[in-house]
């Protein structure tokens, strides 16, 4: 992590001034470096313009290469690598290998995507994350802007903070 | 915004902020356990302790230790397998079918009905892993790998195989399921150990919490991927409980051999799942005082459930009868008249008073806002649905199809002691999870507490 960032720190007691509060701030120009809330506030991600996520995709793609990894090994197991006679009937059909590949294909989806989820999000358990207030697990909405990014003063971004309704507004040094 | 009707039911009463719902499902973990927690742990583990007991002498001696004969080869084991199975379906009925369904009741459920998921999943499966005999070779005859006389493999026309990948995708499901929502939850106990200065649990919280922040984009995957994993999970458990009634429907033994079994122990499965989060919660409710948070309305909400759940089980029982009297097949049409009136007529109508009556009473809504009632059908719906799985394995087996073969089948201690394993085991875990776990989902709890709460007057 680089050393030396400076940020503002607005706090925001109620969700729905939050939400009012970040698209006012981006209108004046300021970036939002990002939003820490306890729970998630629906229209947060699109009041702060970010994309959708693509971890549908994501899910989608490992679903359907268990899917075809299934498929395949049951028909290769049975159909050509040990072909068994049972009761006469074809050595590989297809049938019988849809709940093994259906479940095959949830499992890999549910842990492809959830992986996918924690390597995006860098989450890991041994690292330690940039707290800019302790509250913002608990009852506060917590907006972080970074001065790095922004051509406006520190004094000026307080301001603006205060004017859309942070009840606080704190420096965090990282 | 969210804007919720004035005439829906409260979901979180007595006027509680956010700050009060981290404050009170965080104080549990934080505080020292109690003296009636320390009670039941130490009940939990006497039953453990002696069911371990049983299970080290039956893998020592083999499953002869059981009360199995040649005719009757399957009774309690595969009886408490579908058990444990099928009350694990309510947790993933309330936590993915409830959340695609957006029924905000599930709140302060969830959480609790997914760690019962999770337990009793690993309940059941020890039931057939241990009926395997020699416990060791268990992934080496499960699982696809070559066998060592050339390369024969594992039978994927099988429904016993199907259920080793079902039982095993279920439970890994569901416990990333579970954990993903935990995650933000750890966070705030971290946090909280922050401020209080409590190093050593910051450090574990933070660990298990994967260093959650909370960030706007963070959320907005999350509850992405929270959606897909409730997608994932609905066709899931439906599929898991069908393979496990698979396992009796696609044999030609009279009595299983029915094409209603998929739908009907579906059913069963949430109607004993219910009834088990009923118990569970109603506990728990009263010893971490939650009475503000899982309300008679939440409790209501689950009555209907088993109301709906119950009486499809009640006509899966008559339908059963009317196509053994229809499909004009003698040896079906013994089974089931030798079930509700031969040697095991007890168990029978033991089920049928348990399953089919008892949750008709919740149609008075005296009684299913009552939390005695409740608690008390909860736990007859939990034997009867035991009895119902005794029913259909142990009376389709009993007579065979040569008179010579009949039998009957009586437990023994060893049968006994791994049910008791189960539910100490079930219990231990139970007990671990309220107290070193927040036991409601309090990140879920707190986006609704503006909407749905009581405002003070």
């Amino acid at each position: 992590m680089d050393s030396n960032k400076n940020f503002v720190v607005g706090v925001f007691d109620d969700e729905d001034v939050l939400l009012s509060a970040v698209e006012q701030v981006r209108e004046k120009g300021v970036r939002i470096h990002e939003v820490y809330s306890p729970f998630p506030v629906h229209g947060l991600d699109e009041a702060l313009g970010y994309r959708r996520t693509r971890l549908p995709i994501a899910a989608f793609m490992f679903g359907i290469t268990g899917t075809i990894l299934a498929l395949f090994t049951q028909t290769w197991m049975l159909g050509y690598d040990w072909p068994m006679d049972i009761g006469g009937k074809n050595h590989a059909s297809l049938p019988p290998f849809i709940p093994v590949t259906f479940e095959f294909t949830v499992l890999l989806s549910a842990f492809g995507m959830v992986i996918t989820f924690l390597i995006v999000s860098n989450m890991k358990p041994y690292s330690w994350p940039r707290q800019f207030d302790l509250r913002s697990t608990d009852d506060k909405h917590v907006m972080a802007v970074d001065l790095a990014d922004n051509k406006l003063s520190k004094a000026e971004i307080g301001r603006i903070l205060k004017d859309n309704g942070a009840s606080e507004v704190n420096e965090k040094n990282f | 915004m969210q804007v919720t009707s004035t005439i829906r039911e409260t979901l979180v009463t007595g006027g509680k902020t956010v700050r009060d719902v981290s404050e009170d499902i965080s104080r549990q973990v934080e505080g020292k356990p109690t003296n009636l927690w320390w009670t039941a742990f130490g009940i939990s583990l006497v039953f453990l302790l002696f069911g371990f007991y049983c299970l080290c002498m039956l893998l020592w001696n083999g499953i002869g230790m059981w009360g199995l004969n040649k005719t009757v080869g399957w009774a309690w084991d595969i009886t408490n397998f579908v058990w444990w199975v099928g009350i694990g379906h309510a947790g993933t009925l309330i936590s993915a079918i409830l959340l695609l369904f957006r029924q905000r009741w599930r709140m302060s459920i969830n959480r609790a009905a997914e760690a019962m998921t999770i337990f009793a999943v690993i309940c059941a499966a020890s039931f057939p892993a241990f009926h395997m005999g020699r416990l060791w070779l268990g992934f080496y005859w499960a699982l696809p790998f070559p066998n060592a006389f050339g390369s024969l493999w594992v039978n994927f026309n099988s429904p016993l195989l199907w259920d080793v990948f079902a039982i095993s995708t279920y439970f890994s499901v569901s416990l990333v399921f579970w954990y993903m929502g935990l995650i933000p939850d750890f966070a705030v106990i971290r946090d909280r150990a922050v401020r209080m200065g409590s190093k050593t649990r910051a450090l574990i919280y933070n660990g298990l919490s994967f260093g959650w922040q909370g960030g706007a984009k963070t959320w907005m995957r999350y509850e992405s991927v929270a959606l897909i994993l409730a997608g994932l999970s609905t066709p899931l458990v439906l599929s898991v409980h069908t393979i496990v009634s698979m396992d009796f429907a696609t044999s030609v033994i009279p009595g299983w051999h029915t094409t209603i079994f998929p739908p009907y122990f579906v059913a069963g499965a949430i109607f004993s799942g219910f009834a088990m989060v009923l118990t569970l919660l109603l506990v728990t409710r009263k010893v971490f005082h939650l009475e503000d948070y899982i309300t008679i309305y939440h409790v209501e909400l689950m009555n209907i459930i088993i109301i709906i759940t119950g009486s499809i089980v009640g006509i899966a029982y008559i339908t059963e009868f009317f196509i053994a009297w229809y499909g004009q097949v003698p040896a079906e049409q013994y089974a089931f008249i030798n079930r509700a009136t031969g040697p095991y007529w007890w168990a029978y109508w033991s089920m049928m008073t348990c399953n089919v009556i008892s949750p008709q009473l919740f149609w008075f809504k005296k009684i299913r806002t009552n939390l005695v009632s409740t608690f008390i059908i909860s736990i007859i719906v939990n034997i009867g649905m035991w009895f119902e799985r005794f029913v259909i394995i142990v009376t389709s087996l009993h007579r065979d199809y040569l008179p010579s073969s009949w039998s009957m089948f009586y437990p023994t201690m060893y049968d006994v002691g791994e049910y008791l394993f189960t539910f100490g085991f079930f219990f231990t875990c139970f007990l671990l999870f309220a107290k070193f776990f927040p036991v409601i989902n309090m990140a879920e709890v707190k986006s609704i507490v503006k909407a749905t709460s009581e405002k003070k007057h």
